[in-house]
């Protein structure tokens, strides 16, 4: 794991190795610095002469201000180190997300790999900047402190024998009590978060069927489960500060009572009051720096989990690869199923596809239809290569899909999908998505053939109109429409419709296949429908049913043939009349 | 927030946002809360704080008197039988005292962390129950993500304030004081020269901390674009990858990651540099005082200090000038403390005033007095109230001269010439009349933003109009309690919500004490049952996620039975079979048919073979209705719904 992120160091190895030796610099002096006050105050104490005093103290500042030039410097190069570091992990997980196939992308969810890419960067940022700041930093002052206390101190420094083990001890004991008790309590948390997001998306049904007491109570309860594991969690965190207090009172204690006994046995002469100082100095040190390394160790282990959802993903591979020597002309808009099985998951039982065999030629209009689940989008899917067959072949202009190079044929079979989406941006923008040499006249003709022209024009700004995150600011059929623009604009040998003017009302909808029909007659189109009308002209219809294709034919040949289409046809146009007769 | 109008008038508000300053009125707010939820612990733990905070100068005071003894022994020779004498009591009032202490900080951290929780858990649950009394317009006019984050960042800020900025602020100001009373009375002179150090100390502090500040709001700025390009590109990964736009994308990313990274190096350059100054200043200092200190007793300067104004002997020496050294650290330490909290106690505050702003937002009004409640009829027909589920229910009416009527609830709905907008000056119904007698189904034909969904909005109360324009079995809708006309109105909507929890659970959530059997009943009659009974777990299937591992279709028809099981006289339907295939649809309709049979049905379809076998249709256009009838009288008339009805066919 710590190698995969490791990787994402690169360019700011530098600034994080000089971190280090700035750090180290500025230690060994915050270190000395106690050391010669302690001979300034025997100084002063001897009475040595006031030239001498002023020129220790100046040493001792221009030793402050090299350390302070050291941290400044620590500072910088440590920020710089640890940011970057999060801009190249970040930069690398996007890159693999964009290798990502469907079928990768259908493992991750949208949510979960924003949330790798945000928060769970920003703790590993954090913990890189914490590790390479306090790493060195700590256990040097704590070597050092403890050399300086003993070469100094003598048997004062027997006190830190019973305090380090002591603390050292109960904070161990702490990180590793605290841990578990808030991951338990995070997990918790992120779930009533959960439940609160789902609260306010639902609030027209809280307040529809009037459970807003309901949903308090319900969230009281959860609320105060959590509180209470909160507390707990907090409460053995919050051993920390007395079991730290305890340690330095003792050492101070013990080195005020032990020292004054020194001192004064040895008539000054073993150590001196200058030493007891700097010795209570030392302790501070000593203990501060097993403090930090403490939090570290809580907050590395805190962060394992982010580093283990960022490698996986960054471990991921992407299961679609473009072949080693990639046909890169697609001839025509032909199509030909043989004998194709499929399933989404290796481990899957049922085949999300069956036995489909299936031949269109170039410049067809094919129609699907079929019930919800019946795979109609499991079987367009793979004709553009989103997806790869379990079984059998996919052929385009006559060739294996897999034999292209990805860019070549998903250049050549546009796909509007079903989900679809459009991008912050202006209109134009969107378009050009497409295509993104498009000149404005070609953008128009687009919208026209998509029904699409008439409603951006009326808007203010035209295609210059700003389409909000999500598009929010269209309605669905409208985005609909664009989307079909947009995926017109790449000229396609195929154009696939999954679904996609079901938000259109009927007319227009009709004009957008009139318009295909007379504009694009070269262009083999697959639309994918719930309404018959949609298909009902069409060269060929195929019926799906749970993922086997139930029967193919004409309009007219369907209506003998199949009982679904019939039945779905009927309905669909004289549904209204039997039920008024009912 | 983007709506200042929803901030209660008394509210803390007032200050505008993205401007930091301290806000006295919340500060005292949030302690106010904090005496009245925890009268004794909460004063006991400031007691605490304060008491381990002077105890905490202490040593000081010890640390002098013993090296004092020391120097003393050393000088007249006395040897250590007699030097500890002195030296051991004084040593045992310190250990004694720093045991004190140690229990004090030991309460006072565990109160902490108790009243910190238990303040954060009633804030989360006001929170929500104040959210939960607002009314639709203000989630529909707020961000969920901005409405969330008063429960995740802003509590989270609360926190900070709570457990830690609030107790260290009174600490360190604590310690800070009276280190300066001890230095003063020990020497004024040496204590200017700390007050000089500090001062300088606070100027490169505030320096510095402003070009934290800058920056750490650009960073934030930055990591929203970015977060926001993310989410985007995460969502849309599947178009990225069908338009083969990933290299696009990615240069798109590489340029707003690196602008991110710029601002943050910027932000932590300047928050980490801090430290090493902070420690720098302070060691700097330290070293002059004792030079300063070595200087004056060489010169055996004379001495001035408080003590010595109050008639004290308190000659410069040695014994002075140490523990000034350490106090002078402990000083500039808590001055540092201070100064960095300072900063978190705005921040905490900034998130406490936007969690107020939700707590005294205007809940949503009821003036309502008209209550549902169970009817039987006697002999005579008279309607009397009951306890019981009767199946029949009528509206209990209060009259102004004490007098109650009983009205049955017959689902007989009208609306009188209603004009509505969303905003001032903005309408988006005009002069709309809707007349639906008790069984009748009406359904609502419209282009998108037509004002369909509105009228539901109107009927359910989700956004009030003037009195007396819409009745409900005869009554002014305006004098009916919320909570009992939702009550009365099965809804189901166009983009259907689920809740976490078991299919069974879901269904239930119409009607919280139906039995298992109601609901399947229910699943039965809207034709979800067939489905369920093949889901895994069948009613057991726990949903997570709002149903994410469901069809949208099945959604829906869950979404039906939940309505179903509520049983209410009155339904409307929001483009509720949008996503149902017409297949299954035709299977469910029959089921829908007698769903709908003997209740009053609002109907809004995208569908025409939804509405057809309406008693009523109305088409609406640009929020008037300007066509209505049955089917029929609607071909007849060759309108808008003929076209709209032959639309797909005149093209063939």
């Amino acid at each position: 794991m710590i190698k995969t992120l490791a990787k994402s160091i690169r360019e700011y190895k530098l600034p994080s190795i000089l971190t280090l030796i700035f750090i180290m610099g500025e230690v060994i002096i915050e270190v000395i610095i106690p050391f010669i006050t302690a001979n300034l105050v025997n100084d002063i104490k001897a009475g040595a002469p006031i030239e001498s005093v002023i020129q220790t103290g100046l040493i001792l500042i221009a030793m402050a201000l090299v350390s302070l030039c050291c941290g400044g410097a620590a500072a910088i190069t440590c920020s710089k180190a640890s940011t970057g570091f999060a801009k190249n992990l970040r930069r690398d997980m996007f890159e693999k997300i964009q290798s990502f196939s469907f079928s990768n992308i259908d493992k991750f969810s949208a949510t979960s790999l924003v949330t790798r890419l945000t928060t769970d960067i920003t703790h590993v940022q954090m913990s890189y900047m914490m590790i390479i700041r306090t790493a060195i930093r700590s256990p040097m002052i704590f070597i050092f402190s403890i050399i300086m206390a003993y070469t100094m101190g003598g048997a004062l420094a027997a006190s830190f024998v019973v305090v380090i083990p002591v603390l050292l001890f109960g904070l161990l004991l702490i990180a590793k009590n605290a841990m578990p008790a808030f991951r338990r309590v995070f997990k918790k948390y992120d779930k009533l978060n959960e439940s609160i997001e789902e609260n306010v998306r639902a609030m027209r049904v809280v307040k529809g069927f009037s459970r807003e007491e309901y949903e308090k109570q319900k969230f009281a309860a959860a609320a105060d489960g959590i509180t209470e594991d909160f507390t707990k969690a907090e409460r053995i965190v919050a051993l920390n500060t007395p079991i730290m207090q305890f340690c330095m009172y003792f050492n101070t204690v013990m080195i005020l009572f032990l020292g004054s006994y020194l001192v004064i046995k040895s008539g000054g002469t073993d150590i001196d009051v200058g030493q007891i100082s700097a010795m209570l100095t030392y302790g501070v040190q000593i203990l501060m720096s097993l403090m930090m390394l403490s939090m570290i160790y809580v907050m590395i282990t805190m962060s394992l989990e982010s580093m283990r959802r960022i490698c996986e993903v960054l471990n991921e591979e992407p299961n679609l690869k473009n072949p080693e020597n990639p046909v890169l002309k697609v001839l025509d808009g032909s199509i030909k199923f043989n004998n194709v099985n499929f399933k989404y998951n290796k481990n899957a039982k049922r085949n999300a596809l069956e036995n489909i065999n299936l031949e269109i030629k170039s410049g067809m209009t094919v129609g699907v239809i079929g019930g919800t689940g019946s795979s109609k989008s499991s079987l367009v899917q793979l004709i553009p290569r989103l997806y790869d067959v379990t079984d059998g072949e996919v052929l385009v202009g006559g060739v294996d899909v897999r034999d292209y190079d990805i860019k070549v044929l998903r250049d050549s079979v546009a796909m509007v999908l079903q989900k679809n989406q459009l991008f912050s941006g202006t209109i134009k923008e969107n378009l050009r998505w497409g295509n993104e040499n498009a000149t404005d006249e070609e953008l128009i003709e687009a919208c026209k053939l998509a029904q699409a022209d008439e409603f951006i024009t009326s808007f203010t700004d035209g295609y210059d109109t700003y389409i909000e995150q999500g598009g929010t600011n269209v309605s669905g059929g409208q985005k609909q429409r664009l989307c079909i623009a947009r995926a017109l604009l790449k000229k396609p040998k195929i154009l696939i419709l999954d679904d996609s003017t079901s938000a259109v009302d009927t007319k227009t909808d009709a004009f957008i296949r009139k318009g295909f029909k007379e504009f694009i007659p070269n262009t083999t189109k697959i639309i994918i429908a719930q309404r018959i009308a949609s298909v009902q002209d069409a060269d060929m219809i195929i019926v799906m049913e749970n993922g086997k294709i139930e029967s193919i034919g004409t309009h007219n040949e369907l209506m003998k043939l199949s009982e679904i289409y019939r039945e779905v046809y009927e309905q669909q146009t004289n549904g209204g009349d039997n039920n008024e007769n009912a | 927030m983007k709506t200042p109008n929803y901030r209660g008038p008394k509210g803390p508000g007032g200050m505008p946002h993205g401007k930091r300053k301290l806000s006295v009125p919340t500060l005292k707010r949030v302690i106010k809360m904090l005496f009245s939820y925890y009268p004794v612990l909460f004063p006991l733990a400031l007691f605490c704080i304060v008491f381990a905070a002077f105890v905490a100068t202490a040593p000081a005071i010890f640390n002098q008197r013993i090296i004092a003894i020391i120097e003393e022994a050393l000088k007249e020779n006395i040897g250590w039988d007699i030097a500890s004498k002195e030296i051991i009591p004084n040593i045992i009032v310190l250990a004694s005292l720093y045991v004190v202490s140690l229990a004090a900080v030991f309460t006072q951290t565990q109160l902490m962390a108790y009243i910190t929780q238990g303040f954060l858990g009633k804030m989360r649950k006001t929170l929500f129950n104040g959210m939960q009394n607002l009314p639709i317009k203000y989630f529909d006019t707020n961000k969920h993500g901005d409405i969330m984050s008063h429960f995740t960042n802003d509590i989270d800020t609360l926190r900070q304030l709570v457990s830690q900025s609030i107790p260290s602020v009174l600490q360190a100001g604590i310690v800070v004081l009276t280190v300066f009373t001890i230095m003063l009375s020990y020497s004024i002179w040496i204590t200017l020269v700390v007050l000089f150090g500090v001062f300088m100390l606070f100027l490169v502090t505030k320096k510095v901390g402003g070009g934290s500040a800058k920056y750490f709001m650009r960073q934030q700025k930055a990591i929203g674009k970015t977060e926001g390009f993310i989410q985007e590109m995460m969502n849309g990964q599947k178009v990225v990858k069908v338009f083969c736009h990933e290299d696009k994308t990615k240069k798109q990313f590489d340029e707003i990651n690196d602008a991110l990274c710029e601002d943050s190096k910027r932000a932590h350059a300047y928050a980490n540099i801090l430290g090493p100054i902070n420690m720098n200043i302070g060691n700097i200092l330290y070293v002059i005082i004792a030079t300063v200190g070595g200087v004056l007793l060489l010169l055996k300067a004379p001495n001035l200090s408080l003590l010595q104004l109050f008639g004290v002997e308190m000659p410069l020496g040695i014994s002075i000038v140490i523990p000034f050294l350490n106090m002078t650290k402990q000083f500039t330490g808590n001055v540092n403390q201070l100064s960095q909290q300072i900063n978190s106690i705005v921040m905490g505050l900034a998130g406490a005033e936007r969690v107020f702003e939700v707590m005294d937002a205007l809940p949503e009004t009821d003036d309502g007095y008209v209550t549902l409640v169970n009817a039987k009829k006697d002999e005579n027909g008279n309607i009397t109230e009951t306890t019981e589920r009767t199946g029949l229910w009528a509206w209990k009416h209060p009259h102004e001269d004490g007098t109650l009527t009983y009205t049955e609830l017959r689902g007989d709905v009208r609306m009188v010439g209603v004009d509505f907008g969303y905003e001032e000056g903005k309408e988006v119904l005009h002069d709309v009349s809707v007349y639906a007698e008790p069984g009748q189904k009406v359904a609502f034909v419209g282009a998108t933003g037509a004002g369909k969904t509105t009228i539901t909005n109107l009927i359910n109360r989700f956004y009030d109009i003037a009195d007396g324009k819409i009745r409900y079995d005869g009554i002014n809708i305006n004098k009916i309690k919320k909570s009992d006309l939702r009550r009365s109105l099965g809804i189901v909507l166009q983009e259907t919500n689920l809740f976490t929890g078991t299919v069974m659970e879901n269904i239930r959530y119409g009607r919280l004490d139906a039995t298992d059997e109601d609901c399947i009943k229910a699943a039965k009659l809207s034709g979800a049952d067939d489905f369920i009974t093949r889901l895994p777990n069948g009613y057991d299937t726990e949903l997570s996620n709002n149903g994410s591992n469901l069809s949208q279709g099945q959604r829906q028809l869950i979404a039906i039975a939940r309505a179903a099981v509520a049983d209410p006289p009155v339904m409307i339907l929001d483009e509720a079979t949008s996503s149902i295939d017409t297949r299954t649809e035709a299977i469910v309709q029959k089921g829908m048919d007698s769903l709908m049979k003997g209740r009053t049905v609002f109907v809004i379809a995208h569908r025409l073979s939804t509405v057809k076998n309406s008693d009523v249709i109305m088409v609406l256009d640009k929020g008037r209705i300007i066509e209505r009838g049955s089917h029929e009288d609607l071909i007849a008339q060759k309108g808008q719904y003929y076209s709209l009805y032959t639309g797909a066919f005149e093209l063939e």
